[in-house]
């Protein structure tokens, strides 16, 4: 194992799913824990007592938490790894990409939530916004290959993990992805052919079955 | 525009903006500052920042950069010659950009809370769980300083300016809530001290007393814009 690498997650948690992708892009070999988030383990809670979440990355014992800059760290740590770097080296591309994947967390997130969690009017609202956040994306990522360019980059890491929840979100929203948004599909089944990318992301028929599940447990059913 | 000229977007109250502007004094880059007027959207601000409409936005040469701490981190690698503000190590460039987002996410907004909520239960709750993410603060600065001023150690870094952004704000918070938060927590409060003497900062830190009229209006402002 590369110098004691753990990682605290929840198979079906995008964030998590993040983790795992960047590892797996740069070959990192590491110890994988599922929490039961209805019950922390004595690690979890020592390891993020802040925020009690997961995804955690431990390294030589070491806590790294939040997802986006767990990441950072794996591509930082592991930069001479004979993989390409998941950010681009110029400031100004490096800017851009981390701008993206906030824009993922600051709009996709939300509006995802709320898709699962609302009904009626609330509903209605929350697919408008949602749509509006995809159609951004698939503009930033106009005709390349990748938000990254020729490589898969750090966006496509932020985002690609959402797509595991798509099948999810647009059966209790009632709507289709590749209708609004057909060039993210194309992208979405690009990045699938990576192994990297298939093997980290949770089956999307289990993702929903896992919201039905929280959906009856919060009587949103 | 010359591909090296750099413009901030911003306005004087605002604490994202002043991060942007310490960072880039700690660089030493000589910037135009164009300042927008309160409760108005310049074309300049909706064209390079056309998905959130916010500032501050960074423009260098051709390039719109926006998002305060996307453009402390985009300052500090492009003028990498000077000063860093970023840690150098990997693992403790994480534990800033954790706590940089903890501000960011969860701190600031109940310290705000503490003045847009009305009196009892919600502001109660909003200035308990300011005070509690000082506490948590307090400690990361013990932490990460390593016996210096700073949280960046001897020099303002990544986290200093996170934080720093927002110390006016916290003192009109305490000012106009008649709460005390930072006053409780010894070493921040020192580390406030310090960091608002600092050459990088004492020249762009707004005046306490100019901010509270601020605070007023927007307080004021939101508050009645609520109840329609």
């Amino acid at each position: 194992m590369a110098d004691g690498v753990v990682l605290l997650d929840t198979y079906f948690s995008m964030f998590g799913m993040r983790a795992r992708l960047a590892l797996a892009e740069k070959g990192i070999e590491y110890e994988y824990k599922e929490e039961n988030l209805g019950d922390k383990s004595p690690i979890l809670l020592e390891m993020n007592p802040v925020h009690k979440k997961i995804p955690v990355l431990i390294h030589n014992g070491k806590p790294v938490c939040e997802s986006l800059i767990i990441v950072q760290y794996i591509d930082e740590v592991w930069k001479d790894n004979n993989s390409p770097s998941l950010l681009p080296s110029d400031p100004y591309q490096k800017a851009q990409a981390r701008f993206w994947a906030d824009f993922v967390d600051k709009k996709v997130y939300d509006a995802g939530r709320r898709l699962w969690t609302t009904k009626g009017d609330e509903l209605e609202t929350a697919k408008k916004d949602f749509i509006e956040a995809l159609k951004l994306l698939e503009a930033e990522l106009g005709k390349k290959p990748y938000f990254g360019g020729e490589n898969f980059g750090f966006v496509d890491v932020a985002l690609v993990t959402y797509s595991s929840w798509f099948y999810a979100y647009e059966t209790c929203g009632n709507f289709s992805v590749a209708e609004h948004c057909p060039k993210l599909m194309e992208w979405v089944k690009r990045c699938m052919e990576k192994e990297s990318v298939s093997k980290s992301l949770a089956d999307p028929k289990k993702v929903y079955d896992f919201v039905l599940f929280l959906r009856k447990k919060h009587g949103l059913e | 525009m010359a591909s090296d000229e750099v413009k901030l977007l911003g306005a004087w109250p605002s604490p994202y903006v002043l991060r942007a502007r310490i960072a880039l004094n700690i660089k030493r880059v000589n910037y135009e500052f164009l300042e927008e007027k309160f409760g108005t959207k310049s074309d300049l601000l909706l064209k390079s920042n056309p998905v959130h409409k916010k500032i501050p936005v960074l423009i260098h040469g051709e390039n719109p950069i926006a998002e305060s701490l996307i453009i402390v981190q985009y300052i500090d690698e492009f003028w990498a010659s000077g000063p860093q503000i970023l840690p150098s190590d990997p693992y403790n460039r994480a534990v800033a950009r954790f706590w940089a987002a903890y501000i960011d996410d969860k701190w600031y907004p109940n310290a705000r809370a503490i003045l847009m909520a009305d009196e009892g239960e919600a502001k109660k709750a909003a200035l308990q769980g300011a005070i509690e993410g000082l506490n948590l603060l307090e400690d990361a600065f013990l932490k990460c300083s390593n016996g210096g001023k700073f949280f960046g150690g001897d020099k303002i870094g990544y986290l200093d300016i996170a934080l720093g952004g927002f110390l006016g704000w916290i003192r009109v918070i305490e000012r106009m809530g008649d709460v005390t938060l930072i006053g409780n927590c010894p070493n921040l409060l020192k580390w406030g001290e310090n960091f608002a003497g600092d050459d990088s900062v004492k020249d762009v830190l707004p005046e306490t007393e100019k901010l509270f009229e601020v605070a007023k209006f927007i307080v004021a402002k939101t508050k009645a814009s609520a109840k329609h």
